[in-house]
């Protein structure tokens, strides 16, 4: 956890809507590790990584559908998928995403 | 996460403090665990494990798939001797996420300008090494060769908890520090912690490859299991 969640504070006190993914699991060669996470705003601003850029489009996505419904939600990505590289984890990691609304 | 939680994760980071975020993954229910408080909790030995190993990750028990974060405190550099190699190794610990403190008694080494953004302190190590927290994420290197420097500032490293603590200087100027701090009366096992010469073995030339080489036997300290650094 790093300055991210500084940040997300940040956001919060300025009465914005904020979620928060955070990896929770990784297999294979996925490149953020466990505990990283991306928050983003209800603008779909957002801070931080939770893959390198392969799947950050979806699950600020998913974030911002998150923000409207209210439940948290886990989310999966990975090569098993015949989508996979739309979504896009060409490093060929599988990784699970936990999103949450912060506040 | 609501509100409460996230404030008390941003204060336990302030104060150094090892917290952990428990997530229940079907509900969203969260709570925080203190390091301190972890023994008593229904998941003490996975809570452990996961402090020790500084590893985030999802658990399957009876209550359901909960995921623990850790949230160890951040990582911390403490250099004695603002000198050139000192330059050298401050953006690439910045850059690996560690805090850095620089002490140097010698104001025309320890300035802003030669160190800009980063903690300079312009003092002797034993007068500010006690307002300075050093514990199992921190990490200690003495650069200056000036034993009336260095060996004050080794003698509170091997009293505490820090994962790494490196000193420069050839073998023979290892060996004659070890001789000195153990008629100081520190132990042998103790002083066996003391990575000298300091670094890995890469061939480094020049304080950037030589500040490279620290770098990477503080990260193995860190990363590899204990027992085998």
């Amino acid at each position: 956890m790093s300055d991210v969640l500084q940040q997300a504070s940040g956001w919060l006190d300025e009465g914005r809507n904020v979620a928060l993914a955070t990896v929770i699991e990784t297999w294979g060669s996925a490149p953020q590790p466990v505990g990283s996470q991306l928050a983003i705003d209800g603008e779909g601003n957002f801070i931080g990584s939770v893959s390198g850029g392969c799947v950050e489009g979806a699950v600020v996505t998913e974030a911002l559908d998150i923000m409207v419904s209210g439940q948290p939600k886990v989310l999966a990505f990975g090569v098993a998928d015949e989508t996979a590289w739309e979504v896009g984890l060409a490093c060929g990691g599988k990784i699970r995403i936990y999103v949450e609304m912060l506040g | 996460m609501n509100k409460a939680t996230l404030q008390s994760l941003l204060e336990a980071r302030g104060k150094r403090l090892a917290v952990a975020v428990v997530t229940e993954l079907a509900t969203g229910r969260q709570r925080l665990v203190k390091a301190a408080n972890g023994q008593g909790d229904q998941l003490a030995d996975i809570l452990e494990q996961g402090f020790r190993l500084d590893r985030s990750g999802v658990h399957q028990t009876p209550e359901g798939e909960m995921f623990v974060a850790i949230q160890n405190p951040a990582l911390q550099l403490i250099i004695i001797g603002a000198v050139h190699i000192a330059q050298s190794l401050v953006p690439i610990a910045a850059a690996a996420g560690y805090a850095v403190t620089v002490i140097d008694p010698r104001g025309a080494f320890a300035t802003e300008q030669r160190f800009p953004n980063i903690d300079v302190r312009p003092d002797w190590p034993d007068e500010v090494l006690p307002e300075i927290q050093l514990d199992q994420r921190t990490a200690f290197v003495a650069l200056t060769h000036d034993p009336k420097i260095d060996d004050p500032a080794l003698t509170a490293a091997l009293s505490s908890d820090c994962f790494y603590i490196g000193a420069l200087g050839s073998k023979r100027t290892q060996g004659s520090r070890i001789e000195r701090l153990s008629a100081a009366g520190i132990s042998q096992e103790n002083l066996k912690r003391i990575h000298g010469p300091i670094g890995l073995d890469i061939g480094a030339r020049g304080a950037p490859e030589i500040a490279i080489a620290i770098m990477a036997e503080i990260t193995a300290a860190l990363r590899h299991d204990r027992s085998r650094t």
